[in-house]
């Protein structure tokens, strides 16, 4: 598995200009951002749009004004917030706009955070547990389309994502014991 | 911690909450630094030759364009707000 930089060091590195570190970033958040922009607060995939891209246009201009490297995630998320809700006045001044649940978008906020958390143990992980698991739950591929990317028998996919969940739960809990997600690929 | 935090059915629904953005968006975040410096060269050279700068104003689009840019809404607005600032 490949040692990954903690957020502290891809943000150190993104300040110095390391455009590989930018897109580590981007990789790492952008899922999160998304998420946050579209189930969160339910923006149109326009103004979704538009917000992802402010986030990190501003995330790249002001990583130099960041007061701890290491809080990048809760600052993106915060960020992030802001601008959807911004977004949401502006909307609001042109057209009657559907009432946004604050309580709502801060339990979704919730359960978003909980799921970046399993995001980067699937990281840790590393493959072929990650891909498989991320095909099938993140991206919505069929047992036959995994099995014919990933050259495996369509019949053993369910149960290699079951012994890949069994390990990602252990991972989670700290007690990664080496589960074998049985072969790979 | 509940030690049912995280079991498997919990997990598969977490994971499902995560879906990739749309390419488009995450190539568009991965070139800011290169528009960073596009912009910045433009801005520039606008500040330090005056005809270059009325050219870039009279048409933005048509100069970010020949530089390997798309002029993007977004983009234009921000070089004008640059040029203008």
């Amino acid at each position: 598995m490949n040692a990954r930089l903690t957020d502290a060091e891809l943000v150190a590195r993104c300040r110095a200009g390391d455009e590989s570190a930018w897109r580590e970033l981007i990789d790492r958040y952008s899922r999160y951002v998304h998420a946050i922009a579209t189930q969160a607060f339910r923006l149109s995939d326009a103004d979704a749009e538009d917000v992802f891209q402010e986030v990190f246009t501003r995330t790249y201009t002001r990583l130099g004004a960041l007061r701890d490297d290491a809080a990048i995630r809760p600052w993106l998320a915060q960020l992030t917030r802001n601008l959807c809700l911004d977004r949401i006045r502006e909307s609001s001044r042109t057209t009657p706009a559907e009432d946004v649940d604050p309580g709502g978008a801060d339990e979704t906020l919730a359960q978003l955070d909980e799921a970046l958390t399993v995001q980067e143990a699937l990281t840790r992980l590393g493959d072929p547990c990650a891909e498989l698991l991320d095909r099938f739950f993140c991206r919505d591929q069929s047992y036959r389309v995994i099995g014919d990317e990933l050259e495996l028998p369509a019949g053993t996919i369910a149960s290699r994502l079951s012994r890949c969940l069994t390990k990602l739960r252990a991972e989670l809990e700290g007690r990664n014991d080496g589960v074998q997600p049985s072969g790979g690929r | 911690m509940n030690e049912d935090r995280w079991h498997e059915e919990r997990l598969a629904e977490l994971l499902a909450l995560l879906r990739p953005a749309p390419p488009g968006w995450i190539r568009a975040a991965e070139e800011l630094p290169s528009l960073r410096r596009t912009l910045d060269d433009l801005v520039a050279r606008a500040e330090a030759d005056a005809a270059f700068r009325a050219d870039l104003i009279a048409d933005l689009e048509q100069a970010l364009a020949a530089e390997g840019v798309e002029p993007s809404p977004r983009v234009v607005e921000e070089l004008r707000n640059r040029l203008e600032g």
